[in-house]
């Protein structure tokens, strides 16, 4: 097992900065989130609604998937298909070659981010600009993202001052939200009056017609998907959903759910190739990188109806105290911890499940109703059974507990063998220091001692 | 828990079921529900206690817990146990008790329909919703309702009351700095409510928050709501 979750949130827990820019970003977004799904009176019937699709692409995802081919086909885009991020990759990167370009803008993608794609580009000689504020930020800090949505939130303006002023070459620039903004929108003009290639995520793909969705809130995304003669999307094959007609659910819960607005400011919509009008060259690359494996397990699958809204991130008490470093993954949160053991296998990411104290909090607010805390707990016992968690001492400890409540007899010699052992550890009926691998607990709490009388001595002697 | 580390909490239980007329039984065999495995990874140990659990209780006509956690454990992830080890007799034996596994609480004020129950007890409480019994069970101001009839009780509303205190079982020794951070901000909003006391139908939620405490020394008590109603001080 690589070094895990709690190796990592514990440089995180302790850059104050830090901690102090995400409870104050992620308590924002969550009350905004609260004030407009509040507003909605039938926003429980949205979600459901939304579930239900997801669960029906889910369900017939094979049909739909060759019904989405052949509409692109039809509208004068081409589709490829990727095993794995490696096939992705090569894909991507001859389409680039052939157009002979050495740089292409990037619309924010999590999916390009998910395969590496750009350390792929960059190994071809092809450098990738992303051209999201935020994701610009992460790219010229050489930093990974630590939010879905808001990839910089580790971040404050005075940070990004100091970074833009010596990226991009303006010593006087200010921490003034509006200059910073400028500035960023001097620097990526250039950029789109120069591309010729572009490459995009997909936030839905429509199988009846062949289109593609993406939801943005700057409009740089929608420059990527007009200006360049080549435009090459890579859509997880989750990404489906059955007709047009459906979005209109998504449309709704994705901006209320993610930054808290009623509407979000772009939506772009395209379909295949518009003669003399936008890109005249259209890829789809269709990607699995492991989502059929997810499919194939009955309580995990229902991971894929995930929208990306990042609503479990912003209330989730573990992801406000870390971060997203600390999951050592593109999809941090509780989204992360069940979607990320699901594509990579508990050996590499066996910890990500037990980040969590299970609180339910992601669950409830999620607009697809995934059952988030379940999927943890599913999760968590694939892991113990692939042993990429719990070392030995775990195991036999689990297992002495185990035989020991298997037994009225034995559970109350334990106690007892309990109240023996613990005689060291006590002063003042409580314990203040355990060794081994309890000294978590004991590092900041302290423990009550077993008292002299359980409950059932003091039923026996009623 | 409550039988080993917290008997008064049991003891509080019964005083309470027993004032309001119920028979009280405690079937002697009965010991753990097996959330500690389940949570930590451990399914076919879980599937053992959770086998022992619905033979245990079989003959009961209802079984009231003095913990919300417990209760969940039994009605949202045992059908998912039974589901996972493949065994179609426990699924069955489940489905027949699911019903009737309630948290104390739930019992008093949505089965019996009391709140007051001639309890007493004099001093500043707060109430931290636990999160099993607030997105769990989703037992909504019924614990509040039972302590707001509570003869000298001032209840002060708590801060952020429905965010997590950290404590998640084995998260809180497996992540031990993060439930610990988690649990800071709890206990600076307990403090800010300038409460006495702090409430919760969990013990184990309790035990994170009065370890906290403890630590830094403060006076501020924590006990199980079913404490205060069995108070008649």
């Amino acid at each position: 097992m690589k070094s895990g979750f709690p190796q990592a949130a514990h440089v995180a827990l302790r850059d104050t900065q830090l901690r102090r820019n995400l409870a104050l970003a992620t308590t924002t977004i969550r009350g905004r989130r609260a004030t407009v799904t509040g507003e909605r009176p039938d926003w429980e019937e949205l979600r459901a609604a939304g579930a239900a699709i997801k669960r029906r692409v889910l369900r017939h995802l094979d049909r739909h998937l060759l019904q989405f081919e052949a509409a692109v086909q039809q509208a004068g885009g081409t589709v490829h298909w990727a095993r794995d991020a490696r096939e992705a990759n090569e894909i991507v990167v001859a389409l680039v070659r052939r157009t002979g370009a050495l740089e292409v803008v990037k619309v924010k993608s999590l999916t390009t981010d998910e395969i590496g794609m750009n350390d792929a580009l960059a190994a071809a000689g092809v450098r990738a600009i992303e051209t999201d504020l935020a994701e610009l930020i992460c790219q010229l800090a050489g930093e990974k993202p630590s939010h879905i949505l808001v990839p910089a939130i580790h971040k404050n303006r005075v940070e990004i001052r100091d970074l833009f002023r010596r990226e991009l070459g303006i010593p006087d620039l200010t921490d003034e939200p509006a200059e910073l903004a400028g500035a960023a929108r001097v620097y990526l003009r250039e950029r789109f009056l120069d591309a010729s290639v572009a490459i995009s995520g997909a936030n839905f793909a429509v199988a009846e017609t062949g289109s593609v969705c993406v939801v943005e809130s700057e409009g740089n995304g929608r420059f990527c998907t007009t200006l360049p003669n080549t435009l090459i999307t890579i859509v997880g094959i989750e990404k489906l959903v059955p007709t047009l007609d459906d979005l209109e659910v998504f449309l709704q819960l994705l901006p209320r759910s993610s930054t808290g607005e009623r509407m979000n400011p772009y939506t772009s919509l395209w379909t295949g190739v518009a003669p003399g009008d936008g890109p005249q060259e259209f890829h789809v690359v269709l990607l699995d990188n492991g989502r059929t494996n997810v499919l194939a397990d009955e309580v995990g699958r229902q991971t894929l109806a995930c929208i990306r809204c990042s609503a479990c991130l912003n209330v989730c008490p573990v992801y406000e105290r870390t971060g997203g470093h600390a999951y050592g993954s593109v999809y941090p949160g509780p989204i992360g911890a069940i979607l990320t053991p699901q594509l990579v296998g508990t050996a590499e990411a066996g910890s990500l499940p037990f980040a969590s104290s299970l609180c339910g909090a992601c669950g409830e607010v999620c607009p697809v109703k995934i059952d988030i805390p379940q999927v943890l707990v599913h999760l968590r016992g694939r892991a113990t059974r692939e042993r990429a968690s719990g070392g030995v001492g775990e195991r036999a400890a689990m297992a002495v507990a185990a035989r020991t409540l298997g037994s009225e007899r034995r559970f109350r010699w334990a106690r007892r063998l309990g109240r023996l052992v613990q005689r060291p550890f006590v002063t003042d009926g409580k314990i203040e220091r355990l060794p081994g691998g309890l000294s978590g607990w004991t590092s900041t709490r302290d423990l009550p001692a077993v008292p002299a009388r359980s409950f059932r001595d003091w039923w026996r002697s009623r | 828990m409550n039988d080993t580390l917290f008997p008064e909490v049991g003891i509080a239980t019964v005083q309470v079921l027993e004032r309001l007329g119920h028979d009280v039984e405690f079937p002697e065999a009965q010991t753990c529900c097996g959330q500690v495995h389940l949570n930590t990874g451990y399914q076919d140990a879980a599937a053992d206690l959770a086998r022992r659990f619905v033979r245990v209780f079989a003959d009961e006509e209802i079984v009231v817990a003095p913990s919300a956690s417990c209760v969940a454990t039994v009605r949202e992830f045992y059908p998912y146990l039974a589901e996972q080890v493949d065994d179609s007799a426990l699924a069955r034996e489940v489905e027949a008790i699911v019903p009737r596994v309630v948290e104390l609480t739930e019992f008093l004020v949505r089965h019996g329909g009391v709140t007051d129950i001639g309890a007493r007890f004099t001093a500043r409480v707060t109430y931290h919703p636990t999160c099993h019994s607030l997105r769990g069970l989703r037992l909504g101001d019924a614990p509040l309702a039972l302590l707001r009839a509570v003869d000298g009780l001032d209840l002060v509303e708590l801060p952020g009351a429905d965010e997590c205190c950290g404590f998640g079982g084995t998260f809180a020794v497996k992540n031990a700095e993060t439930s610990s951070a988690i649990l800071d901000s709890k206990i600076e909003n307990i403090v800010a409510t300038g409460a006495e006391v702090v409430a919760a139908v969990d013990r184990s939620c309790l035990t994170q928050i009065g370890g906290g405490l403890s630590r830094m020394g403060s006076t501020i008590r924590t006990l199980h709501v079913a404490e205060i109603l069995a108070a008649a001080q």
